[in-house]
């Protein structure tokens, strides 16, 4: 399995053609506490680059977008109950959803752990 | 992941830049300065204020003299309350008004009056001094609410901005055994809203019983050359952490105390605002202040809509903006909202038609196409704990 991060912080584990996605430690860093994140459902075609969630900390409100374009299988119905997973375990336990990768093409320009460490590094 | 930025022109620095840094601060724009968001993390901060004490910079407000001998009738023409009757020592809540009747800023006037010792040698009895009024006015309306008062106020009043001064905020339940520690008890019998003069060693301080938080607490100004070393000393009390400006944001909203610029405007008139008590009764009656006669008219005629406090069912937070609804019509706006941290629900403060403000009115907010149930309830949202004395 192999995993994979975007500029926007959010990182995709890709199993076959099915992507867990979620968003980085550094992600969570920045917003702070996290109260409250919802969730596409379970059937939307998501588009890369375009809203898929949202996740509210106390003091705003954020987007997070496909990584990929694809169909949502699955939600991480943990967040509902304890949003603070994604503070705590944001990059295990704190995942947001899992998708279809219908064009893997779309992989190409994600960065791996090591270039998106150098990316943080520079932020 | 997006965020909003602010955009702002030449960000300032405040006395107290190097010393957030060193504490741990995430530094953002605010008010024109750079001011610390947070240090360990908004809900860890918001908690402790509300069970220990919290030290905050706000250094970034506005802090004025207004002397002379007509300084109390001068500022009465500019603010709905009394000022006239305010003791040397007292202080209170009040308004900077524009003619149309709307908001120019809030703020907190003090009968800062110096008593003179009797002296012998010179034969004088002892005496108040000449009338002395401090104001602390909002970061960000500073400028304009100078202008605005040099505009207005008679020559003989002499306005002199305390630039050189910080301004340091202890709120929470511990904060005056914290600062009676520190202070050996310079603050035992102050009440909320008193304030007092004190020379601590050789730092001039004025001390205010006062906050923005709901707790107990006290407002610190100081000359800026000394704030470091206050701040050290406070936070070497047990009790004592600094906290930045994001918990400063969920502690008054949790309190219902309006935030200007969201919550009230140069748009919002007192009434609307439901700021009364910041209008004595006489002085609303009597008027004879700028503003008087358009507030006169809202009050005679009702407000169209009135800020109330909103109970949101759910976790979904209602932030600024959201349209608040009644069936299929928009009745009213959120003009603030979080999360939070005490109640562990969102909370928010809208403007609502004021046929539909009654305790307990059911509604709902609109937050991305989806309608979050509400219910109009009493602030504060979080019972205030200011002391009244035993």
């Amino acid at each position: 399995m192999a995993r994979y991060f975007t500029d926007e912080h959010e990182w995709i584990d890709l199993e076959g053609d099915t992507a867990t996605v979620g968003i980085t430690d550094f992600a969570q860093g920045q917003l702070g506490d996290i109260v409250f994140v919802e969730l596409p459902e379970v059937g939307t075609m998501v588009e890369k680059g375009k809203d898929a969630a949202v996740v509210e900390s106390v003091k705003a409100a954020s987007d997070v977008y496909a990584p990929l374009s694809g169909e949502v299988v699955e939600v991480n119905d943990s967040l509902e109950d304890d949003p603070a997973l994604v503070n705590s375990s944001p990059e295990e336990d704190g995942w947001f959803f899992k998708m279809t990768v219908s064009d893997k093409s779309e992989m190409e320009g994600l960065m791996d752990d090591k270039a998106y460490k150098s990316f943080c590094d520079g932020l | 992941m997006s965020e909003e930025n602010e955009t702002t022109v030449e960000v300032q620095t405040l006395p107290l830049d190097a010393w957030h840094r060193r504490k741990g601060a995430r530094m953002v724009p605010f008010a024109g300065y750079e001011m610390p968001i947070q240090y360990e993390g908004i809900v860890v901060e918001h908690n402790w204020t509300r069970e220990q004490a919290g030290l905050f910079d706000v250094s970034h407000m506005g802090q004025l003299m207004v002397t002379g001998e007509k300084a109390a009738e001068e500022l009465e023409k500019l603010l709905p309350g009394a000022i006239a009757s305010l003791k040397p020592g007292r202080t209170r809540y009040s308004l900077l008004m524009a003619e149309d009747g709307g908001i120019l800023d809030d703020l907190m006037v003090t009968n800062a009056t110096p008593w003179i010792e009797a002296d012998e040698e010179a034969g004088t009895e002892g005496h108040w001094g000449e009338p002395a009024y401090y104001l602390v006015v909002n970061g960000a309306m500073k400028w304009d609410d100078i202008a605005h008062l040099r505009e207005h106020l008679d020559d003989d009043v002499t306005l002199t901005h305390m630039d050189e001064y910080a301004l340091l905020a202890l709120q929470g339940p511990n904060a005056a055994t914290a600062l009676n520690r520190v202070m050996r008890n310079v603050i035992d019998d102050m009440i909320f809203m008193d304030s007092v003069t004190h020379d601590f060693g050789e730092w001039p301080l004025r001390i205010t019983r006062s906050g923005y938080t709901g707790e107990d607490g006290f407002e610190i100004s100081i000359p800026a050359e000394h704030a470091e070393s206050l701040c050290n000393r406070l936070c070497a009390e047990i009790e004592v952490r600094p906290i930045g400006l994001g918990a400063r944001d969920s502690l008054r909203l949790e309190a219902g105390l309006p935030l200007y610029g969201h919550d009230i405007t140069e748009e919002t008139d007192p009434v609307s605002a439901d700021l009364l008590f910041a209008l004595t009764k006489k002085r609303r009656e009597e008027g004879g202040w700028m503003g008087h006669e358009a507030v006169a008219k809202v009050l005679a005629e009702g407000p169209a809509q009135k800020r109330v406090g909103l109970d949101i069912e759910g976790r979904m937070p209602a932030r600024e903006g959201a349209l608040v609804y009644s069936g299929d019509t928009q009745v009213g706006r959120v003009t603030s909202g979080g999360f939070s941290p005490t109640l562990q629900r969102p909370i928010a403060m809208a403007y609502i038609d004021t046929a539909l403000t009654e305790e307990g009115t059911e509604l709902e907010v609109e937050v991305r196409k989806k309608r979050l149930p509400a219910k109009v309830t009493q602030m504060p949202f979080v019972p205030n704990r200011y002391y009244r004395g035993k």
